[in-house]
């Protein structure tokens, strides 16, 4: 498919219809879903019903909005009023929600068509989405590779060319990764700049809603409609977001870049070999490019694996099959609640619920959550005093390409591993992007990640738009 | 209670707030709505939902914390983490570490004074109906959950345990009571539910300072049953330990009708409710201006309005004007008898038939009119009405909603006699006895009664027996 | 609580009787082959995590937000609720347009 820019344009301008375009991209679903297994579901009449009203907009003369006629694909963590949404899990199976998303309401209102909802780790949680109760999504670039996790789905679609633009979410990579292992942009904002109100909470403190594209323009413009205050998120940002679209090709003359060696050196040769080469470029391209070390990311993982698990556990004891979703019966309440979640859930999601848990639980508070919230701290000092020496950093996304579906399944902290290099701008609030860069040893999309002060959105996209802009061209992509 | 013993007693009462809408989101805040028709994704808990703080029940939580002379200090909000259906979330917004007021205390009407450790923001749970064989949950085959009221603000108010009395205990509640209606914080309706006590009971031998171990009481929808569980539950540990058992600590359900307290905790251990900082929600600070407005804008509380009555009196008021008020403040009534003072009633007067007659029918004494108390008051004081017709006129103003004194009493039949119609009476009364009248006239007082009788009787009983008096004296000189 | 090693930083040796009482926390009922492997699993997260919990950060307070705000308030005005129909269609149980629920056992909170 084009780009969603070039898609808006021709349809705002009447020279092609949204209906069109929507025709277009469910036929791409249709013909490719059964392999790839990036939608759980499709809401074809739905879409057409959006694009007929984006065509009589444009008839009657009425601004249709700058995403109009525009796919989208969304996570299937996000709430879609009437709409199956099921986080990828047994236990919200069916589940249809009587309200809309914040960033739904958003799309629509920018005139964006929402295609379907598409697969995921259940409950975001992971990094393959092999934890998905309904399969997992293959990676369009290589079938038998996982398309990263835990928004697999979206990644996959915008990869496959099914939608031009996907939304997902992003607590430890969840968004970067998959982004770098099926060879797309994929972008988390800064804490707070886009509403999380309607999006399944996994780790409260750390979720972002984000953007896939296929271009980091496109990516802009479709961050441009999610960010802005939302009265329902009390942890939404009041200030009014700096656009980014319009700044978009300023270059990187003179912006000083960290190429941050903590965020390199412990990847695969080739992904490292990518990240130089990214600096390499940028340097060529005017900016002022030096090494930089920020240990104190080492501490992130650990960091991470105690804090969202803690969150999660309480943010998932809702799922107790008292007011929605799967119910499986008990002798009393307690016993039904235990069968329910029992039944409902998968391993992984069990696992952390537990972790997270015995982190929170009497004698261990000081010692696990307390002192991960103290790394939290740690992490977010380092960043500024990383960045009173550079405007931004530069580093892989992904430790290694895309892995084989089944190669980590059974040792959980080797599926954690591959959240290395995002974790920390999780831990900060920080905006963070993945930009495809060339490819590894095994001919897989590697991901180069720039990562920006809190509110540095505008900076952020134009670093990467340079990175993009000297991407080795790969075939196929 | 022996005196070999001593009871220690601790209160904690839930004060919900009377605000238009609940505490995290827009439903309204309303009692007695059919169920679940005030329900909405936030206080449903459903997945994606987030909490924004009501300003209005952060104003008045300010208010009760500043009547109870507590410091008010940054403040934040904490997630107490525990499976139950009427709890949406499966967990409940609260304040643990941090609460909003700290540190004041509450002076009973006998000058005594009661430590209160602190007054924090919760929200209420939704309300569960237990079906079965008596309605109680021991007996119960299933349960029904509304939601309207999970959500609605409530400030949880923890005394120190400085209470040694049963009189102390329910003075506490009484005057609690009054101070939370006068700031306008809630209606204190305990029958309702909008004020709920708990009370902490330990026992320990007379003279000695160690805490024994406390239970705490629930259930307690009044004073009366408040004195009487007390009661009981001292007399209960009392018993244990002098036949050498110990108290348990655990909380015990308050049977209204079989008088006595039952232990409601299973035998496993105490919950461990893993507290830790809501994530959905950041820190409450109120500045120094909204705390100085607060304070500036509190009205007088009930300790100062019994002041004021006492003052409007003539001298240090008796004990039974001390009763009287504290009834009156009570019931809201002490405005309408300031006014009818100003207005030329006589304030003993106006105490006593407010603290008996108004108060039988407190509802329509609100809305009583002070110029029409007065009125009344003035036919009394001035002989036109006896005692026993002025509070019959009273009662019937009452319960038509107002109206005019005179007219009413005409209406009553307790119309005034005139002078010439009551000088006529006695003429005719004289004439009739003139052997009494020859023996009265010379000295035998006793007669007086006789006399009396007559014209009363003559008179069909409207003559106003002070007045006869007075025109009896009169005519003997 | 359980026997474990001391509970000091770095020290802990997640147990199987631990890993049983915090499902239990949690409402969930494990097979014994679930607890043996995830008592390994989750030990090999929390000896990983012994890095962190060993640090001397006694210096920093925790962070429980990434972004500094404070006093995010709304005006006490109602907002549409919900169509109870709406909700109620899709819960599991329904009785006089409440949720119904087996009946709770004595264990109140």
């Amino acid at each position: 498919m084009s780009t969603a820019l070039a898609l808006a344009a021709e349809v705002r301008s009447g020279r092609r219809s949204a209906r069109e375009v929507v025709e277009e991209s469910l036929a791409a679903v249709a013909a490719g879903n059964g392999e790839l297994n990036a939608f759980l579901t499709v809401v074809g009449d739905e879409a057409r019903a959006q694009a007929n009203a984006v065509d009589a907009a444009v008839a009657a003369g009425r601004d249709p909005g700058p995403l109009a006629g525009v796919p989208v694909a969304l996570k299937d963590n996000l709430c879609t009023r009437g709409s199956v949404t099921t986080c990828g899990s047994r236990i919200l199976e069916g589940w249809r929600p009587p309200y809309d998303a914040t960033v739904v309401e958003s799309l629509r209102a920018a005139g964006a068509i929402t295609i379907g909802k598409t697969n995921m780790d259940e409950f975001a949680m992971g990094s393959s989405t092999e934890n998905s109760a309904f399969g997992p999504t293959r990676n369009p670039r290589h079938t038998g590779k996982v398309p990263g996790g835990s928004s697999g789905g979206s990644a996959a679609a915008v990869a496959a060319g099914f939608t031009p633009l996907g939304l997902g979410s992003d607590t430890g990579g969840s968004i970067r990764q998959p982004a770098a292992l099926c060879g797309v942009v994929g972008m988390k904002p800064t804490y707070g700049r886009v509403s999380r109100y309607g999006l399944v909470a996994f780790a409260s403190s750390l979720d972002q809603i984000g953007p896939f594209a296929t271009t980091v323009e496109d990516a802009a413009l479709l961050y441009d409609v999610l960010a802005g205050h939302d009265p329902l998120d009390s942890t939404s940002l009041p200030s009014v977001p700096e656009p980014t679209l319009a700044s978009v090709h300023d270059g990187s003359e003179g912006i000083r870049v960290g190429l941050c060696r903590d965020l390199v050196d412990g990847c695969s040769p080739d992904v490292a070999a990518r990240v130089h080469e990214a600096a390499d470029a940028l340097a060529g391209a005017g900016a002022k490019v030096e090494e930089i070390s920020v240990p104190e990311f080492a501490y992130g993982l650990s960091a991470y694996y105690l804090i969202a698990p803690a969150e999660a556990s309480s943010n998932l004891a809702r799922y107790d099959g008292v007011r929605y979703g799967l119910r499986v019966d008990g002798e009393d309440a307690a016993a039904m609640n235990t069968a329910t979640r029992t039944a409902g859930f998968g391993a992984e999601v069990k696992r952390r619920v537990m972790l997270g848990t015995y982190a929170l639980s009497a004698g261990y508070y000081d010692a696990y959550y307390a002192q991960a919230q103290r790394v939290r701290t740690l992490v977010m000092q380092a960043f500024d005093r990383a960045y009173e020496s550079v405007d931004v950093l530069l580093g892989a996304t992904a430790p290694t390409t895309a892995f084989d579906l089944g190669a980590k399944v059974d040792d959980p902290m080797a599926m954690y591993m591959n959240d290395v290099c995002t974790i920390p701008s999780n831990l900060s609030g920080h905006p963070a992007i993945s930009v495809p860069f060339g490819t590894g040893d095994d001919g897989l999309p590697v991901g180069v990640q720039v990562m920006a002060p809190a509110l540095g959105e505008a900076i952020l996209f134009r670093l990467a738009r340079v990175v993009e802009a000297h991407a080795p061209q790969v075939a196929g992509s | 209670m022996s005196a070999d013993w001593e009871m220690v007693i601790g209160l904690e009462v839930h004060c919900e707030l009377a605000t238009a809408t609940k505490l995290f989101c827009g439903c309204r805040n309303s009692f007695g709505d059919e169920p679940n028709v005030n329900i909405c994704p936030v206080c449903l808990g459903l997945p994606g939902s987030l909490p924004v703080l009501n300003e209005q029940a952060v104003e008045l939580a300010m208010r009760i914390g500043d009547a109870l002379h507590c410091e008010i200090r940054p403040s934040e909000f904490a997630r107490k983490n525990y499976f139950y259906p009427d709890q949406a979330k499966d967990y409940q917004i609260s304040q643990y570490d941090r609460p909003l007021n700290t540190g004041g205390w509450l002076e009973l009407p006998d000058g005594f004074r009661v430590g209160v450790t602190r007054a924090h923001m919760e929200e209420d749970t939704g309300k569960l109906t237990h079906v079965g064989a008596s309605g109680r949950i021991n007996a119960a085959l299933h349960a029904l959950v509304d939601y309207n009221r999970s959500g609605v603000p409530l400030v949880e108010i923890v005394s120190e345990p400085d209470i040694r009395t049963v009189a102390h205990a329910r003075a506490y509640a009484s005057e609690l009571r009054g101070i939370l209606v006068a700031t306008g914080a809630s209606d204190g309706r305990m029958e309702e539910g909008s004020m709920r006590v708990d009370a902490n009971v330990s026992v320990r031998p007379a003279g000695t300072s160690a805490f024994g171990t406390r239970c705490e009481i629930k259930n307690l929808n009044s004073l009366r049953s408040l004195g009487r569980a007390m009661e009981y539950e001292a007399a209960r540990q009392i018993a244990l330990l002098e036949s050498g058992g110990s108290v348990d600590q655990q909380t015990r359900h308050w049977d209204e009708s079989a008088g006595r307290t039952e232990s409601m905790r299973s035998k496993e251990e105490a919950n461990d409710y893993r507290y830790f900082p809501e994530p959905d929600l950041v820190p409450l600070a109120p500045d120094a201006a909204w705390r100085e407005r607060v304070r500036a804008g509190m009205g007088p509380m009930p300790s100062d309005r019994r002041a004021q009555l006492a003052a409007a009196l003539d001298g240090a008021p008796t004990d039974a004007e001390a009763d009287q008020i504290k009834a009156v403040v009570d019931l809201g009534l002490d405005g309408l008898v300031r006014a009818a003072a100003e207005a030329g009633a006589p304030t003993s007067l106006a105490l006593a038939r407010a603290a008996n007659e108004v108060a039988a029918q407190s509802e329509a004494g609100l809305s009583l009119s002070a110029t029409t108390f007065a009125a009344l008051l003035a036919m009394e004081s001035g002989g036109q009405l006896s005692a026993t017709q002025s509070k019959a006129v009273l009662g019937a103003l009452l319960e038509r909603g107002g109206g005019d004194p005179a007219a009413m009493a005409k209406e009553m039949g307790f119309e005034a006699l005139g002078a010439d119609t009551l000088s006529a009476v006695v003429d005719e009364v004289i004439s009739a006895h003139p052997g009494e009248w020859e023996r009265f006239v010379s000295g035998e007082d006793k007669l007086m009664g006789m006399f009396t009788g007559e014209v009363m009787k003559a008179t069909s009983g409207k003559a106003n027996g002070k007045e006869v008096a007075a025109e009896l004296r009169r005519r003997r000189g | 609580m359980s026997d474990h090693e001391e509970r000091a930083p770095g020290r802990v040796t997640l147990s199987r009787e631990d890993v049983i009482h915090v499902a239990r926390l949690a409402r969930l009922d494990l097979r014994e082959d679930e607890v043996e492997l995830f008592t390994a699993q989750l030990r090999t997260v929390l000896d990983h995590a012994a890095d962190v919990a060993a640090l001397d950060l006694a210096h920093l307070e925790p962070s429980s937000h990434p972004i500094a705000l404070q006093n995010v308030l709304r005006p006490d005005e109602p907002r549409e609720s919900l169509d109870r129909g709406e909700v109620l269609a899709v819960a599991p149980e329904v009785e006089d347009h409440q949720f119904r629920v087996p009946r709770i056992g004595g264990e109140v909170p």
